[in-house]
């Protein structure tokens, strides 16, 4: 289904908003640097930067990649490593 | 513009959040047993949360003029007591057949653990043996594609379920299409800080079609907007769609899944008779 908005109405109604979440990210990752102690080993760090990655990426999809990112892994053989007993 | 809130907790809610739903259009609820935000100690702790549902709220949402459904189950979070959860699903036919009961919901996962998986399966035997319609809650936040994965081949599994009798709720962009290809009805939850935003809902309405989608509010007891549905009409609006897209979206497609069921005995708004 197509958006009933071009590009440029969209930049136009969007520009804002985008910047102001930029600005968000960017005033959280400085706290974190200005906070004491350190967190550079915390692997929701190295996740965030992966999502700024898919951010700053041309590729589309990007609310689906990182809403993956942020997923644990599906098991396909959950009913075996679980134990569940299946029925129906 | 009328519209149906098809997930919505109002025992969590206050009456006046009815006079502002029935104000904003809503003409009708549908409310899942869901988890109180306290464990439950005995199955007449449920049998007593069910007679709310199925009587008290009914008669609350009436005074607005909302004609109100529910579904019943245990949820997956108290579903980790497999004995407790095994009472409760054998009480549950005690209320299948009182009005505005439209099914078994809203079951699923939590945690993804065996336990919650075994009184899921258990959930889909009642409803396959008793004929009832489904409404599906997914886990939250890293837990939901795992969950939505493990709910879709426990369900794909049962060959007596049809599919377009299942509501697969709380779906967002990387749960939605893998619910949609195999052929379920989808649920789009607006909460203000987790789940899915308004706009975010509107972009799904457009990379997938308005075919077995909803939204929802899923008003409860935790940081919640039941007025959600609205906001996504009007963001739908500002998006540039037209009006019968938006109500198939917010009125016809809910009617047409809830049709499904024998105990919903709607009255549409156009055929509200003036009293006196």
């Amino acid at each position: 289904m197509p958006i009933p908005l071009d590009a440029a109405e969209v930049l136009n109604r969007e520009f804002l908003e985008i910047r102001a979440r930029l600005l968000h990210l960017a005033a959280s990752l400085d706290r974190l640097d200005r906070a004491e102690g350190a967190v550079h080993d915390d692997p929701r760090l190295a996740k965030i930067r992966a999502g700024l990655e898919i951010l700053g990426g041309v590729e589309s999809e990007r609310a689906e990649r990182i809403q993956l990112l942020f997923s644990r892994p599906y098991d396909a053989n959950w009913v075996k490593s679980l134990g569940v007993e299946r029925r129906g | 513009m009328y519209y149906l809130d098809p997930h919505i907790h109002m025992v969590s809610r206050v009456t006046d959040d009815y006079e502002t739903l029935a104000k904003m259009g809503c003409v009708a609820v549908s409310e899942p047993a869901f988890w109180a935000g306290f464990d439950r100690g005995s199955v007449d702790g449920f049998r007593d949360y069910f007679r709310q549902l199925t009587e008290f709220e009914t008669k609350r949402a009436s005074w607005y003029g909302i004609q109100h459904y529910t579904w019943l189950c245990i949820n997956a979070k108290e579903a980790e007591n497999v004995s407790l959860s095994r009472e409760v699903i054998a009480m549950i036919p005690e209320f299948l057949d009182k009005p505005g009961v439209l099914g078994i919901g809203e079951i699923g996962l939590n945690k993804n653990t065996k336990n919650e998986a075994t009184i899921f399966l258990e959930h889909l035997d009642l409803a396959a043996k008793t004929d009832e319609l489904i409404l599906i809650h997914t886990p939250h936040l890293e837990d939901k594609y795992q969950g939505t994965r493990m709910i879709l081949d426990m369900l794909n599994d049962d060959r007596r379920l049809e599919h377009h009798r299942v509501l697969v709720d709380h779906v967002e962009e990387h749960t939605i299409r893998a619910v949609l290809d195999d052929g379920y009805w989808a649920g789009m939850t607006l909460y203000p800080t987790s789940k899915c935003t308004p706009e975010r809902a509107v972009d799904m309405i457009e990379m997938y079609g308005p075919e077995r989608l909803m939204v929802n509010s899923a008003g409860d007891w935790g940081p919640s907007k039941p007025t959600a549905v609205p906001d996504f009409i009007l963001a739908m609006r500002l998006r540039g769609h037209g009006e019968s897209l938006i109500r198939r979206v917010v009125y016809e497609n809910p009617v047409k899944f809830f049709s499904q069921s024998r105990n919903f005995d709607f009255t549409p708004p156009e055929t509200y008779e003036a009293v006196g």
